[in-house]
């Protein structure tokens, strides 16, 4: 029994020291081991508004432990601003691969931007202002901080050096179809595959112009920002041309102002060019509603009233596009869609007759003129995606043998 | 005039695509201050474009009452919604609109309990338009069809819990075929429009592409 007294007491003995010893040395700052390579520049490729840091990483390093980082504009200055304090274990430079790329040893250093801007906030700061910061870490109460003070200021930039590999790729592209442009012009006969959806445009209108029924053209709900919108406003210039050539009914619907005037201004003047200004009738290109349902119960509701003999539903489309197509199936109208939203072409390839599926969006324009310049670029276009599947191979091929720059090469910041 | 319609369009085109195209590797503080004032006019001409967007719906239902054509009754409910919704607009509570905006008026009402309702009526309608596009889809007449057919039924067990019931291998199918397959044909068509845009864009900054200016050539 005395032993067994001896025992609990000496084990509790031992438990309290190990705890008093414990606490001791986490808070002594004698055992936080200070980051060293404490750094600060300029940040690369900004509009001059911040400066990075960076340190190495410290053996303390984790969720209690703190780094501080203090800001003055004076060398000698007190440093009492707080410019930013993260947890030791996060903001490493495996964050900032724009700047230090995908090197293993960017988990041993951290990486943090300060916008001095908005720490001194308010305050009338000259734009050549140098910036003194100086790093603390802080465990609890205790808390070590380094004597060297890191400096920089903060420059605008003219190019964004990480995407010079996007700009050279952009230049390659353009000389390919301006090349193509002025080729085309001198050879106007070229080959173009055919394109279902569009040769049945002609189909569409002739139906449409024998039963008396009109063409109703759906524009996608975005705006004239959209590249899609743009096109599909191309298009309706050359199906606007054919249906006044045709004497039928057209009617554009929208969603936004915007394109409505252009829309509206697109018909009139295909309406001109066919010679028949009389036949334009500014009703029939109208705004139904402005948002997404709305307008899907406003379009709906045409169809199932006017029966179009013809619907185009050109443009970019979310979830409406299959309350669309589904109306419009049944109503026995031909249905042609085109769009570049490639989550909504499944719907558009099931509920319509013919699709244009993304890119023969943009290839429409020229396919219904056939004027020589703008098919030039459909086979610049060609051209462009041999190159890309080319790269893909190469990408595919240095990969699999672990290779990866190339992928590093391509990446857009 | 021709300069005006033709010209002046085509040399704007000209100067902003390739001023808003270099904008993009500059990073420097004037680029984004360009960048602030474009998109600023752009949301200038969009709140003026607004009322071009209620004359048009206006005068189209107006002109539907007036004629007395088909389904002209729903255009009353469009002069109806608008002017209720102008009316409590206007009142802002009892505030009057030229004060802040109140919280919790019958404007908010409307929005809540009449118009956001309404949308999902018509956003819960395309469950049944899948049912029907998918029971469509799914008759196997052709091989294509039967493919799509296997393909979407894997897919479909492979996401409920049954799937993992009937074979611990239709989870993983499933996986693969959304992220082989799947994924591959998407890529190929973001590539096909990515193209396909960089191509409009040219031809529009260059004045090739004329016929968003209205006619062809």
């Amino acid at each position: 029994m005395n032993l067994l007294k001896k025992t609990f007491f000496l084990t509790g003995i031992f438990f309290i020291s190990f705890f008093i010893t414990s606490t001791l040395v986490a808070q002594s700052p004698a055992f936080l081991i200070p980051p060293t390579e404490f750094k600060a520049f300029d940040t690369p490729n900004d509009a001059g508004e911040t400066i990075s840091l960076t340190w190495s990483a410290s053996p303390n390093d984790s969720p209690d432990v703190f780094y501080v980082i203090y800001i003055d504009r004076d060398k000698n200055g007190a440093f009492e601003k707080e410019a930013i304090r993260i947890k030791s274990n996060t903001s490493y430079r495996t964050s900032a691969p724009e700047i230090y790329g995908y090197k293993k040893k960017n988990n041993d250093y951290h990486y943090v931007q300060i916008f001095p801007k908005k720490v001194f906030n308010g305050e009338k700061i000259d734009k050549k202002q140098v910036y003194y910061f100086k790093l603390a870490m802080v465990a609890g109460d205790t808390k070590i901080a380094l004597d060297t003070a890191a400096s920089a200021s903060a420059h605008g930039n003219w190019l964004h050096t990480k995407k010079i590999n996007n700009f050279v790729i952009m230049i390659i592209l353009s000389t390919i179809i301006l090349y193509f442009i002025v080729h085309a012009r001198r050879n106007p006969d070229m080959f173009l595959r055919k394109i279902g959806g569009l040769d049945a445009v002609d189909e569409a209108l002739g139906r449409a112009t024998e039963m008396g029924k009109p063409v109703l053209f759906v524009h996608g709900l975005t705006g004239m920002g959209s590249i899609s919108t743009i096109a599909a406003t191309s298009i309706l210039s050359r199906i606007a041309r054919k249906i006044a050539d045709y004497d039928a009914n057209l009617k554009v619907v929208n969603n936004d102002p915007i394109v409505m005037s252009v829309s509206q201004e697109v018909v009139k003047e295909s309406y001109l060019e066919a010679g028949r200004p009389d036949a334009y009738n500014s009703d029939n290109v109208f705004l139904v509603a402005s948002e997404q349902f709305p307008y899907v119960a406003a379009v709906g509701g045409i169809m199932t009233r006017e029966k179009p003999a013809a619907n185009f539903f050109i443009g970019y489309f979310y979830a409406e596009a299959l309350i669309l197509a589904e109306t419009g199936s049944t109503t026995g109208a031909i249905q042609i869609a085109g769009t570049d939203a490639y989550t909504q072409l499944p719907f558009f390839i099931t509920t319509c007759d013919y699709t244009l599926i993304g890119e023969e969006l943009y290839a429409a324009s020229a396919y219904l003129s056939r004027e020589p310049m703008l098919m030039g670029t459909l086979r610049a276009q060609d051209v462009g995606k041999g190159i890309l599947i080319i790269i893909l191979i190469l990408g595919t091929i240095l990969a699999s043998f672990g290779l990866v720059f190339i992928t590093h090469l391509f990446e857009a910041f | 005039m021709n300069f005006l319609k033709r010209t002046v369009p085509l040399v704007i085109a000209f100067v902003m695509g390739v001023l808003m195209a270099m904008q993009y590797y500059v990073p420097h503080k004037l680029s984004q201050d360009l960048l602030e004032v474009v998109s600023r006019w752009d949301r200038i001409i969009a709140g003026f474009a607004v009322f071009i967007g209620a004359y048009s719906l206006f005068h189209l239902h107006w002109t539907r009452i007036k004629r007395k054509v088909e389904g002209w009754g729903y255009s009353i409910f469009v002069y109806f919604g608008a002017i209720i919704t102008l009316i409590f607009g206007f009142l802002n509570g009892g505030k009057f609109f030229w004060n802040d905006k109140q919280q919790g008026t019958m404007f908010d009402w409307l929005y809540y309990y009449v118009q956001v309702p309404a949308g999902a009526t018509i956003f819960s309608i395309l469950a049944f338009f899948i049912a029907s596009a998918a029971y469509r889809t799914f008759r196997a007449r052709t091989n294509e069809s039967t493919v799509l057919l296997i393909a979407a039924v894997l897919v479909m067990l492979g996401r409920v819990p049954i799937g993992n019931y009937i074979s611990q291998y239709i989870p993983a199918i499933a996986d693969w075929i959304m992220a082989v397959p799947n994924l591959a044909a998407k890529r190929g068509i973001l590539l096909g429009v990515s193209l396909g845009a960089i191509a409009t864009s040219l031809k529009i900054i260059f004045g090739i592409e004329r016929s968003y200016l209205g006619g062809g050539d």
